[in-house]
């Protein structure tokens, strides 16, 4: 048994509803007790969608236990394919009518319905809900992909398919549009998005295309990797997250297609280099920085942190175990130690062990960066309906490279914000008798933990930090204070806060 | 004082099929917040995890007290010995948080399933860490519960570990906001009843007394298993309608003095005010909600009580009353309130219930989060039924509050021009 608080992901089912939910003409058939209709609401309260997600639950009773549980299950399959007409089933057990093993796909079999029923294995008791995802694409991918690539005409234009984006996805939707887009100025012909929109009979043309382009490996990998086994499609292994993966990408693409990336490398624009070496952002210069995500956002992340704004990575984590090794190897190459976890409570306390300034990370690490008084940007699920910003507000592309810029580096100058308002609450216009100062005998406002184990700052020590300009200030605490701390100091004074200053200088 | 109209005929109707409600793990949302040095620890899977955080949904910011053991595959292949499992778990919850006295060890589904035995668990940990923590358990499987039955078990769990006391008292059961609380305690010691009890307490050691002498009254229309166990501790329940709305809140008060013996022109005497109050206040909003109609989609058992206050002092006309279950016994007095002819449906078939409130086109809808935005897209108004237990909403003053969740979401409506 694991002891859970929090949850990064949530069963597999899930994942099966947010491929279900995200295509059209699918109809998913969960063998499940009435609680697990709770799953509705993260698709109708928290990406809005304005249709219940296509899902027809059994939700079987104790009572039904003793009698026929399989007889629910296939009255509710008949009765779901008489009402809504679908293209395709999916059949599943949730947690726990996986116990029970009525065997859905069994009984979906023998009503011979007369649609294509994909059976579903989510083993709820191992996996979660990305997996959950990748295995039902996986196995619809499978089902109606057929077995034969059709002949390429000579004179074709080079064509991809775009796999990976479902509902409830951390902008999936804006991501497809902006991916969509990029390949068209390329002159690559998008032949099916999936499943984002897609229908099963267009997961039968996804052999026509010449490549896959692979948006989130999480949950297009199994799938792609099938159609390369298949058809012998190679598959796109360069997230475009970023200016230079966005870069990196289109030479992929390219290479793919074989086409000539250079024109549209030369055209394609993104305000996050010049903004990046603009004067303002000097100040940008080796913030520590903490990245934690679902895999792929965080290792994208890694690198635009790095690269593209001059941050000092401290720390790098994901809840993906399925992807650990990849980001292991991300990892190595900054430096720092991988985090494999989904227990917030370890991610809290490597946040607060690395000394972050910036946290990159999910809704929960909000509200550990929030308690930590550290700015903090989103970048992975699990989403909050946050997250679904009515503008269009990509991740991927050029245009994502500009929201990532706003999005990180605005937290920040909000944080410069309230220096500025410290700095100038000492003045008397901005006087306030209420307002905490280290100077009076005032409560004080630091946490007894914090205080075991922190020097106590002498008062001509403070008077000097208090002199120290408003935005290095709070790295100087710190800086002086781990100083202390390694030294056995008890107290700073003046002569502390030099030797540290100089300590940290070399 | 309105009087009580004798019975007349209910439709009443059973329907069978999906059922699109919440488990009764969703009770612990509003139960922990309520008994605030109790911990509840589902034993479960991630599903139950994450329904738990997404009923909850923001309220994940401070540590939340509750958690989820979530079963894995080595407990189920007999790798690992469930009971031993629980126990560390329980002992790593209670190491961080020595400010807990009472855990739940709260049964789901799958601890169901594979029969683990959480009242065996709970009697072992309580006898472990007594005296500083007492553990109980209780189910909120989705199997057997149904979204507020969650708490019905809860308080269930409590009553064999209340004290005995066999003086008249009134005992006034169900979660109630404080602010509610301290209304209706003025309320009862206004009457001049003596000993006023809630059950739950806010804290594990403050939990109420219980005897031949306690009369119990339910603020919830959901407390079935409760009262029979409270009644095999000695308690006599108080038949009363629910105190939600002027008529429906004096009604409830009135039941309870009579138990006491208390003359009717005290009661007048001491729900006038209020009362006067609540309507005055309500007023504004009949004038908005008058001859609109109202369906109720079933899910908190609150239906019942709240159409009846809807038509009675709103002057709206409820199309469809869903509740998950109907207890008529204890709705016997809601019942009789409610206008003839009145259409009940008891359990669920969401599709056709669907089905039927499209072909009603209600000016408002009552209904759980998951069908609120699709109906709203189809150009229905909705209510989230979930707000009616995070809101106080009991009592004469919070009347016009409850009134307002249906007239605001019609009013906007009428605002908007995009
Ligand atoms: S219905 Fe059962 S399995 Fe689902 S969340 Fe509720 S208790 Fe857990």
């Amino acid at each position: 048994m694991q002891l859970a608080l929090w949850t990064y992901e949530g069963p597999p089912h899930v994942g099966a509803m947010r491929v279900a939910t995200a295509m059209k003409g699918v109809h998913y058939v969960l063998h499940a007790p009435q609680g697990d209709t709770y799953a509705d609401l993260l698709f109708t309260m928290i990406e809005r969608r304005g249709q219940r997600p296509p899902v027809s639950y059994t939700t079987f009773q104790a009572r039904d236990l003793g009698g026929d549980t399989a007889t629910l299950f296939r009255d509710t399959l008949a009765d779901a394919f008489e009402r809504f007409q679908p293209q395709a089933i999916l059949v599943g057990a949730s947690c726990t009518a996986e116990l029970i093993q009525d065997d859905p796909g069994g009984l979906a079999r023998a009503l011979a319905l007369p649609v294509p029923v994909v059976a579903l294995e989510l083993p709820s008791y191992q996996r979660k809900e990305n997996w959950g995802a990748g295995e039902t694409f996986y196995q619809l991918v499978r089902s109606f992909c057929g077995d034969e690539k059709p002949a390429r005409a000579e004179d074709a234009v080079p064509s991809c398919n775009i796999l990976g984006p479902t509902a409830l996805g951390f902008r999936h939707r804006d991501d497809l549009r902006e991916i969509r887009a990029l390949l068209g100025e390329m002159g690559v012909r998008v032949n099916v998005a999936a499943p984002l929109d897609a229908t099963p009979a267009d997961l039968s043309r996804l052999a026509q295309a010449d490549f896959n382009v692979v948006l989130y490996p999480e949950i297009a990998g199994p799938a792609a990797a099938l159609l390369e086994r298949r058809f012998g499609q190679k598959q796109t292994r360069i997230v475009p997250i970023g200016v230079g993966a966005t870069r990196d990408f289109i030479r992929e693409v390219a290479a793919l297609a074989g086409i000539d990336p250079e024109p549209i490398l030369s055209r394609a624009q993104s305000n996050l280099p010049w903004y990046s070496r603009s004067v303002d952002s000097t100040y940008l210069t080796g913030k520590r920085v903490f990245v934690y995500g679902d895999a792929t956002h965080a290792i994208a992340a890694a690198r635009v942190a790095t690269e593209e704004l001059g941050f000092t990575l401290v720390g790098l984590g994901t809840y993906s175990r399925e992807q650990a090794r990849d980001l292991r190897d991300a990892a190595r190459k900054y430096g720092v130690e991988p985090l494999i976890s989904d227990d917030h409570l370890e991610v809290e306390a490597a946040i607060g062990a690395a000394g972050a300034e910036l946290v990159l990370g999910t809704q929960m690490e909000r509200h550990i960066a929030k308690r930590l008084g550290i700015p903090c940007a989103v970048i992975s699920a699990p989403v909050h309906v946050q997250d679904f910003p009515a503008r269009h507000s990509p991740q991927m592309g050029f245009e994502g490279a500009n929201v990532l810029f706003d999005s990180w580096v605005h937290p920040l100058m909000m944080g410069l914000e309230e220096h500025l308002l410290g700095l100038f609450k000492d003045d008397f216009e901005f006087a306030d008798g209420a307002a905490p100062s280290h100077l009076a005998a005032e409560e004080p406002v630091t946490p007894a933990a914090v205080l075991a184990d922190v020097a106590v700052w002498d008062a001509a020590a403070e008077r000097e930090l208090s002199r120290v300009p408003f935005f290095v200030r709070g790295k100087a605490r710190r800086n002086t204070e781990r100083f202390a701390k390694e030294r056995g100091l008890s107290s700073i004074s003046l002569d502390t806060l030099y030797d540290a200053k100089a300590h940290y200088a070399r | 004082m309105n009087a009580i109209a004798p019975a007349r005929q209910t439709d009443i109707v059973r329907e069978n099929g999906q059922r699109s409600v919440f488990c009764g793990l969703t009770g612990i949302v509003w139960l922990h917040r309520r008994i605030q040095d109790a911990f509840f620890l589902v034993v479960g899977s991630r599903t139950c995890a994450h329904l738990l955080q997404s009923a909850a949904g923001v309220m994940i910011f401070a540590e939340p007290r509750f958690a989820t053991a979530i079963i894995e595959e080595r407990d189920l292949a007999g790798r690992a010995d469930p009971e031993d499992e629980l126990d560390r778990v329980v002992e790593r919850l209670l190491e961080r948080r020595p400010d807990i006295r009472l855990l739940f060890l709260v049964g789901s589904c799958p601890s169901e399933v594979i029969k683990l035995d959480l009242s065996r668990a709970s009697a072992r940990l309580s006898r472990r860490f007594a005296p500083a923590v007492r553990v109980l358990d209780y189910s909120g499987s989705g199997i057997e519960t149904t979204f507020t039955e969650g708490e019905d078990r809860c308080l269930e769990a409590l009553v064999p570990t209340l004290p005995q006391d066999d003086a008249p008292a009134l005992l006034v059961v169900g979660v109630l906001a404080d602010v509610v609380e301290a209304q209706f305690r003025r309320l009862f010691e206004a009457l001049g009843i003596e000993r006023v009890r809630f059950l739950p307490a806010s804290r594990a050691h403050e939990m109420p007394a219980i005897g031949a002498g306690t009369r119990i009254l339910c603020a919830q229309p959901f407390l079935h298993n409760t009262v029979q166990a409270l009644q095999r501790r000695g308690g006599v329940p108080v038949a009363a309608p629910f105190p939600l709305g002027a008529e429906g809140t004096t009604l409830w008060v009135a039941a309870a003095a009579a138990a006491f013996g208390i003359p009717p022109e005290r009661v007048r005497a001491v729900c006038e005010a209020g009362e006067a109050r609540a309507r005055t206040a309500l007023a504004a909003h009949r004038s908005a909600l008058q001859g609109k109609t109202v369906f109720l989609f079933p899910d908190s058992q609150l239906e019942l009580p709240l159409a009846r206050f809807l038509q009675r002092e709103l002057g709206m006309v409820a199309v469809e009353i869903g509740t998950p279950f109907l207890h008529r016994g204890a709705l016997a007095a809601e019942l009789a309130l409610l206008p003839p002819g009145s259409s009940v449906v008891e359990g669920q078939h969401v599709d056709r219930q669907l089905d039927r409130c499209r072909a009603a086109r209600p000016d408002i809808t009552v209904c759980g989060l998951g069908l609120a935005n699709p109906l709203e897209a189809e150009g229905l108004t909705t209510k989230w039924s979930i707000e009616l237990l995070f809101s106080p909403i009991q009592g004469y003053e919070q009347a016009a509050d409850l009134a307002a969740l249906f007239t605001r979401p019609l009013d906007r409506r009428t605002r908007l021009a995009v």
